[in-house]
């Protein structure tokens, strides 16, 4: 069984946003609502200054919160490659798995369902990068299988120091970054 | 904390009507009824136009409606991958604040009151004044700012009419200076796209140049991928930029000074003979005089000037010197500063030289394009007089026509009267400094036309308001680009003009026939442009529209490929000694300066770009708004806590001479030195058809009512204004 | 401190998250005030007091029906898909709290109607004679009656205690990651409930059981409130960080004034004259009680949704 997830180059990464539009554009994400997000984390004082440039979404999480919170199963864990997913037509907005997520990748859609990054589920079917990977102007984002030692993402993250976003919250993100 | 939120209360009423919309199958069934055109995906190549880099994309069409954009995988430039701007490129087409229709002023200028007319009404509208304009002043007092491909048909009609007075921001307000520099130094340009190889660069230097914010996708692309393969970089900047965070080292250099360094980095690498000797003995021209200058700028000089301690610059220029020649010193491209640009860019120019970059790998590769002949059109009118911009060559070294000249003239009425602007796809009032004057200027003409796709600020001051249709509703003239690689890009319609917008091709070709100058226009449509040009040129018409592009043959890029290395100076040599600037008055070897500073307690405002913005042309695109709806101004976190601000606060920015900017977000952060302030270009919008933008964020713009002209070329150097904090009552 | 910026901007999520407005304390407050009614209900019913004509366990089940059917509409108003909510009810999800919360209010109502039942009041026995014939035919077995007492008051724990579960199961906020939380709902939720049936009982020896009863709860609450604190300032950073949002962050006031001194100690000192006759009884210590209550909620609810993992150091 593949474990889809994201490998991310920080080090690459200048936050341009290219990866919030093309998702907006591919998924039609709702005005005033983001799926992902770039996030600048700046450490020290001027000028000695460190900053790692991030984009962000839902982590498709091996030990996901929001599935285990969901009342009606509305959240739940695809069969393909782990995905975490939101059926719309179960969710009744109560919000808890916005709550239990650490990293605040749900939002409610003004159709009132919970909804967050799909991994684009509808083009991993067919064997497509997710939107946001495929335009990537600086190629920092890779999309795989983690679990298979021969993928592009699993030697990344054999061969480049890597850390993955508050692990302590103890929810197993699948997407690391390189530092 | 807002507790209930108002979305909230709409919802609960709203309850009911959700009711019958969610009996699922029934709206469906409706739905199915509805779409019947064009059903599925199609793809369509052309190229983009949200900025001017013109990169390949492919648009996708989903049941006859405008999906998506991509990155055309044939295209040198995008390589299949858009900036998020090109990505955005959807957002243009269903702005809702888009011109419509064609408009004819009802009140006096800046009033933004309308009639709405027809296309011919406008049409003859224009022709009438500009015949009348021709029969009393001549056709060179009407003046032309255009920037971008689409305005070639407009410009061609113009040239038919006699105007000979066409210039764009992108000179004097831009690039000028640092092709001015480059061609003293070289005898070329740097053009656009840069010449820069960015991607086998081992070592890069970035002067204020803020890549990855600047979004050029090329610049981009390559820069990502210099820092990817290790690349060495050097970021010389009084802000942390993106790039700087990519660094080695980080010099955090006093705005204004950058010539101190550039000096004093040359001094090391020459005292120290770290310059690649084979290359200047080779090539150069005025080696030893250029030597003798410089050994008075030393690190210890450049220090109280800089702010750069004198082991850092030492530092940093042996570590150029350790990847030369793939070492490149970038010539940036909006470089209006200090009014010292020209000399600053030709500094560049010269440590580039030292390196040996120019022609090298790594450095400034030579651009090659493919061959194809323009449209034998009748020629045009001779005119009777000279420019009006650069009246008795006073910029000897502007090899472009210079905007501020022409309204300079335009307010003066020397050399001769202006009394036509049109202006095409330029945003005057943001991009030239001081609006007031062109505000003063603007007084004087008896016709302004504005041609856009938006209503900014300048249609305000429009007599004749042009829709145009945006770049996915049109075809323009083909981009036959000069780059690394070459190849013809097509620019065609993917989707239709969702109102009464008309491509620039059909606005000039009908406004040639009104002013009786038809037999200008021999094609029927510009279809028949375009075929008779890829003819002529010996390519398929037919396979460039359904790639968007024909790459040309692989040609040599560097010297060691071939490229003869010959330099269009008067030396036939790099200059490092210029004999033209010394006749000319000017200082043969660059000299520094120190820029004057500003009224006690201010700071000095900078300005940048945003990667999800192109100028002031974006912040109604309602995805790329989405992505930055307003602007902020950086603010020292120390200076900041002095005034009690914190991030996300409101305050006014008032400059030297008492302009007082619209409210814009404080950005307290490290990330800037405490001497100055700095905000991304493109907001403060005051039209009010831009209804979306309208006074979000602070216009920089309107703040810069101080420029110093640089003397070579006539450039507008803009980072010369201070501004005091105003805090929000 | 790091500088730590984002884009993101979603709604109800940035700059921190505000998901939940006044219907979800209201409605959690609502849940421990009727958790607390049925215990003291269960506790009154199991010790045969149900035979009395003037005890308040006759009226409290139908009170607490109508107020759990008010905090039950708070609760609906908070869904954003409300024409889904009978999704709840095709599924039984363990791990989650919110399922487990809709079934436990699923066997709430038929326990409390039947505790109702036992003995209807005389107006409605008065229009309704088959409520009478039932609450005499009840009556004939005892030990079910005194089942009815054990399910009220078990249920009424499980309602209380779900309450805190519900939000001391979303890790993602550091100061509801306390196991404390649902014991402090249920104290509270007692102690409230002790107020009220003390306003609303009519005999006096029950008024001054329950203000006795409510001086113990809210005592324990104390306690409670203590060992909250100190689970949370012994933890990691963002637990400290969360708990001093409420020692001395935005909620402290809120927390000090209202919950503590207004809503618990104030009126300790109040009962605890008045239980020993230094004073008489009035309504002011149950009403700052229940405010008290009310106000907890809002400040666990609100102050929680504050606390992330994120860049602690609010």
């Amino acid at each position: 069984m593949a474990r889809f997830g994201m490998v991310i180059d920080t080090k690459k990464c200048v936050g341009c946003m290219d990866c919030v539009v093309a998702c907006k554009t591919e998924n039609d994400v709702p005005e005033a609502f983001n799926r992902d997000w770039i996030v600048q984390d700046v450490r020290g004082k001027n000028p000695d200054l460190h900053m790692e440039i991030r984009t962000e979404r839902c982590n498709h999480c091996d030990n996901p919160p929001c599935v285990y919170c969901c009342p009606t199963g509305a959240s739940h864990v695809h069969d393909l490659g782990g995905i975490v997913l939101v059926t719309h037509d179960l969710c009744i907005g109560c919000k808890a798995c916005l709550a239990s997520c650490p990293y605040d990748t749900r939002f409610i859609h003004p159709e009132g369902y919970a909804d967050k990054c799909t991994f684009c589920v509808h083009r991993v079917e067919k064997g497509l990068d997710p939107a946001c990977v495929s335009v990537c102007p600086t190629h920092c984002m890779y999309f795989g299988d983690l679990d298979d030692p021969n993928s592009q993402v699993s030697k990344l993250l054999t061969s480049r120091k890597n850390h993955s976003l508050i692990p302590e919250a103890g929810t197993k993100p699948q997407i690391l970054y390189l530092v | 904390m807002n507790p209930l939120s108002r979305r909230k209360f709409l919802k609960i009423s709203g309850a009911t009507i959700a009711a019958a919309a969610a009996i699922g199958t029934v709206s469906k069934a409706l739905d199915k009824a509805e779409t019947t055109k064009h059903k599925g995906i199609q793809k369509i190549p052309t190229f983009c136009d949200i900025c001017f880099w013109k990169c390949g994309a492919i648009a996708y069409v989903r049941d006859g409606e405008l999906w998506k954009v991509e990155g055309n995988p044939l295209d040198p430039l995008s390589k299949g991958r858009l900036c998020p701007r090109g990505t955005g490129g959807v957002g243009a087409h269903y702005d809702p604040d888009r011109l419509r229709s064609p408009l004819i002023r009802t009140q006096e200028r800046g009033k933004e009151m309308w009639k709405e007319v027809t296309w011919d009404e406008a049409l003859s509208y224009i022709a009438d004044k500009m015949q009348k304009i021709k029969s009393q002043y001549g056709p060179e007092s009407i003046a032309v700012f255009s920037h971008g491909i689409g305005g070639n048909f407009l410009k061609h009609t113009l040239k038919a009419y006699g105007a000979i007075n066409f210039a764009a921001p992108s000179f004097a307000q831009c690039r000028g200076p640092r092709d001015v520099g480059f061609r003293l130094t070289y005898g070329e340009d740097v053009s656009s796209p840069e010449r820069t190889d960015i991607k086998n660069a081992q070592c890069l230097v970035l002067i204020g140049s803020h890549l990855g914010e600047n979004m050029h996708n090329t610049q981009a692309q390559e820069f990502a991928e210099a820092v990817g393969n290790d690349a060495s970089i050097i970021v010389v900047d009084p802000r942390f930029s993106v790039a700087a965070s990519k660094a080695k080292y980080y010099l955090p250099i006093k705005p204004g000074t950058d010539l101190a360094l550039l000096l004093a980095w040359m001094n090391v690498i020459v005292t120290e003979n770290l310059y690649d000797k084979e290359y200047v003995e080779k090539y150069g021209f005025g080696f030893e005089q250029f030597k003798a200058e410089l050994l008075a700028y030393t690190p210890e000089w450049s220090y109280p000037e800089t702010g750069i301690e004198p082991k850092l610059i030492r530092a940093t220029a042996r570590e150029m010197a350790r990847y030369k020649p793939a070492t490149l010193i970038h010539p940036g491209r909006h470089v209006n500063w200090y009014g010292d640009d020209a000399q600053r860019s030709r500094a560049i120019a010269l440590l580039n030289a030292l390196m040996g970059s120019w022609g090298r790998k790594g450095g400034f590769y030579y651009p090659v394009s493919m061959d194809v002949p323009g449209y034998p059109y009748p020629s045009y009118p001779t005119p009777t007089k000279d420019k009006v911009d650069n009246p008795d060559k006073k910029y000897p070294f502007a090899h472009e026509a210079i905007t501020t000249g022409i309204r300079e003239a335009t307010l003066t009425g020397n050399p001769y009267p202006v009394k036509g602007w049109f202006v095409y796809a330029t945003n005057l009032i943001q991009a030239l400094p001081n609006e007031e004057i062109t505000k003063q200027a603007i007084q004087n003409l008896d016709l302004v036309v504005v041609v856009d796709v938006i209503p900014n600020e300048i249609a305000g001051w429009a007599d004749v308001v042009l829709p145009e249709s945006v770049y996915l509703e049109r075809h323009d003239d083909i981009n036959v680009e000069w780059f690394r690689d070459s190849f013809v890009g097509l620019r065609q319609p993917v989707v239709e003009s969702p109102h009464d917008q008309k491509p620039n091709w059909w606005i000039a070709k009908k406004l040639a026939e009104k002013l009786g100058l038809g037999n200008y226009y021999p094609w029927k449509d510009v279809e028949e442009y375009i075929n008779y040009r890829m003819t002529a040129a010996g390519l398929s018409f037919d396979e460039l529209k359904k790639n968007g592009i024909i790459l040309g043959t692989k040609q040599p890029n560097y010297f060691d490929e071939g490229v003869p290395a010959e330099f269009q100076t008067p030396s036939g040599k790099i200059e490092f000694y210029s004999l033209q600037l010394q006749q000319a008055g000017f200082d043969p070897v660059p000299k520094y300066k120190r820029p004057a500073g500003g009224p006690a307690g201010s700071f000095r405002l900078l300005y940048g770009r945003a990667p999800v913005h192109s100028f002031s042309r974006t912040q109604t695109n309602r995805i790329l708004s989405d992505m930055m709806p307003e602007n902020e101004v950086w603010l020292n976190a120390n200076i900041a806590e002095r005034y009690s601000l914190k991030s996300g606060d409101y305050i006014k920015l008032k400059n030297q001479d008492g302009v007082v900017s619209n409210k814009i977000k404080v950005k307290a952060t490290e990330r800037i030195r405490q001497d100055c302030v700095y905000m991304v270009h493109g907001f403060g919008h005051t039209a009010k058809g831009l209804k979306h933008a309208f006074g979000k964020g602070a216009s920089d713009s309107q703040l810069l009512t101080r420029f110093e002209t640089d003397p070579l070329m006539g450039g507008t150097g803009m980072n010369m204004n201070f501004v005091t904090i105003e805090i929000e009552a | 401190m790091n500088e730590y910026t984002t884009t993101r901007h979603n709604e109800l999520v940035d700059p921190s998250l505000h998901i939940w407005g006044w219907e979800i304390p209201v409605y959690l407050f609502i849940g421990g005030l009727v958790a607390g009614m049925m215990i003291i209900t269960g506790y009154f019913i199991f010790k045969g007091r149900y035979k009395d004509k003037a005890c308040v366990c006759r009226v409290l089940p139908l009170l607490g029906m109508i107020i759990l059917s008010a905090g039950m509409f708070t609760l609906f108003l908070d869904l954003e898909h409300k024409l889904y909510t009978w999704r709840l009810y095709l599924t039984f999800k363990v791990a989650s709290p919110m399922s487990w919360g809709a079934w436990i209010l699923i066997v709430v109502y038929p326990t409390m109607i039947a505790s109702f039942l036992i003995n209807v009041p005389e107006y409605f026995s008065k229009k309704f004679l088959w409520m009478d014939k039932i609450s005499e035919k009840l009556q004939q077995h005892k030990y079910a009656v005194k089942n009815i007492g054990v399910v009220n008051m078990l249920l009424g724990g499980l309602l209380g205690i779900y309450t805190g579960v519900l939000l001391s199961a979303l890790g993602a906020r550091p100061l509801w990651n306390s196991s404390m939380l649902w014991l402090l709902f249920l104290v509270s939720g007692l102690s409230a409930a002790s107020a009220f049936v003390h306003m609303v009982a009519k005999r006096v020896d029950e008024r001054e059981l329950l203000a006795k009863a409510d001086n113990g709860f809210l005592i324990l609450e104390i306690f409670v409130i203590a060992l909250f604190i100190i689970g949370m300032v012994t933890s990691t950073k963002v637990h400290i960080d969360s708990a001093l949002v409420l020692l001395s962050g935005i909620y402290a006031p809120a927390f000090w004034v209202f919950v503590l001194a207004l809503g618990i100690v104030i009126p300790l000192i109040i009962q605890l004259l008045a239980v020993n006759h230094k004073i008489k009884h009035t309504p002011v210590a149950p009403i700052m009680v229940i405010v008290g209550g009310l106000v907890l909620r809002f400040v666990i609810v609100y102050a929680g949704q504050y606390t992330h993992w994120v860049d602690a150091g609010f």
